[in-house]
């Protein structure tokens, strides 16, 4: 039986969870990463993606936007944006979210400002890729 | 001396005043109850929020590199004021108090040489202030149609600000509110957002533990400072916003209480004058009784 650690993901309306787990696989900035006890302390940046929770409980996914999370000994705190249970999801609330994202990327695309097009279209690009993982399609935009 | 006839009108009309404000204080206080939740609800993110904001910032503050929102301008000619007021009356002194606040905090700065910019958040504080400022006004968020504060809004008005801040548009930003304590007590609060403060005493210091940040520290900080500015704000939403339904809840229970006492003096002179009107008959008979 692995370690157990304490697992809290906030978000800014709300508290959505807070247990013991085993594992957190964290979407991060750089790529994603799992986190387990005894983690090095780390901080690190979200990209919108899926965070898995594994626990004696069993799995729960989320799909996070943008956030951070902190590693520390004394467990694993993700601030997420904006977090839904991936189950709880509908099709709705998805559409809603990658149509924001959509329409950032337009509005940095009508500024052009280099470094904020690549961001938005990047934003765009995982929000649609969370559509894969938890089997709902995007809009058509 | 009003009649008979008036006094009873009289009555009838507080009484139904009275019925007015009683459902307006148990209303305020079914949503006071939401917003303190919803405060209480937001407050971890908050204070998490913080606490690693402040770690970074305390490690990388002192760098040349830092960001613009941490370090400052290098200047505070200019000064931006967010009003967080409410969207409706009858909340007490909840308006007067913050605009009372932003009265003196704008003659400081005038006295000071500073140039002042107001933006607003709530319809209220901006009437209130549009008499002696508004040559002052720079814009106004206009929050009636939100039935429930979400995070969102915070994020419209803290990216309404940094549009400003990255055009140059002002120096320091300070954001004022209603800090709720208790029913009865709301203090006016002025929060300085950009360029970021934070207490470097406590939990700063307490922050011992070294992290490793992916990617580099600078980067999480310039992705996190936006951030925090838009969780300070919407920190700021919800205090205000249980503030609001506090103050309103103790006004209309004042209201209610001075109804009620308006009422029974009310009943007593109406009584005193009926009684009057009844004597005056009598004496009328019997002295008509008496000529007789």
């Amino acid at each position: 039986m692995a370690d157990l650690m304490q697992f809290d993901l906030v978000s800014p309306e709300r508290s959505l969870a807070s247990l013991e787990v085993t594992q957190v696989q964290i979407p991060g900035a750089d790529g994603d990463m799992t986190a387990m006890a005894n983690h090095a302390p780390l901080i690190t940046t979200l990209r919108p993606g899926l965070l898995t929770v594994s626990g004696p409980q069993g799995e729960t996914k989320y799909v996070v936007t943008g956030g951070f999370a902190q590693i520390g000994a004394e467990g694993t705190t993700v601030l997420a944006e904006r977090a839904v249970n991936a189950a709880e999801i509908t099709e709705e609330v998805y559409h809603d979210m990658v149509r924001s994202a959509h329409a950032a990327h337009q509005q940095a695309h009508a500024a052009n400002v280099g470094d904020a097009v690549d961001d938005a279209a990047k934003l765009l690009a995982d929000m649609v890729a969370i559509g894969g993982h938890i089997g709902l399609t995007p809009p058509n935009l | 001396m009003p009649s008979l006839k008036d006094l009873k009108n009289r009555i009838e009309s507080v009484k139904s005043t009275r019925k007015i404000t009683k459902a307006m204080q148990m209303v305020a206080a079914a949503k006071l109850r939401r917003a303190q939740e919803a405060a209480e609800a937001g407050r971890p993110y908050a204070e998490r929020f913080n606490t690693v904001l402040a770690g970074l910032a305390a490690s990388v503050g002192g760098s040349d590199s830092a960001p613009r929102l941490l370090a400052g301008t290098g200047s505070d000619q200019v000064q931006l004021l967010v009003i967080m007021t409410s969207e409706r009356g009858l909340c007490g002194g909840f308006n007067s108090s913050i605009v009372k606040l932003v009265r003196t905090r704008v003659s400081e700065l005038r006295a000071a040489g500073k140039t002042v910019k107001i933006l607003t958040v709530g319809k209220k504080g901006r009437e209130q202030l549009r008499r002696d400022y508004a040559d002052l006004f720079i814009g106004h968020v206009d929050l009636s149609e939100v039935k429930r504060l979400g995070y969102a809004n915070a994020q419209d008005i803290a990216r309404d600000v940094l549009a400003r801040f990255d055009a140059g548009e002002f120096d320091v930003a300070t954001i004022f509110y209603n800090r709720f304590q208790s029913v009865i007590s709301q203090v006016p609060t002025a929060q300085q957002i950009i360029p970021a403060a934070f207490d470097q005493t406590g939990e700063a210091a307490a922050e011992t533990t070294l992290f490793d940040y992916e990617p580099d520290e600078e980067a999480i900080l310039a992705d996190l400072l936006p951030r925090g500015v838009a969780t300070q704000i919407f920190s700021a939403l919800l205090e205000n916003a249980a503030s609001e339904q506090g103050a309103r809840m103790s006004a209309m229970d004042n209201a209610t209480r001075n109804a009620g006492e308006m009422i029974e003096k009310l009943t007593i002179q109406y009584n005193r004058s009926r009684q009057a009107v009844i004597t005056n008959e009598l004496i009328e008979i019997i002295s008509g009784a008496e000529a007789l």
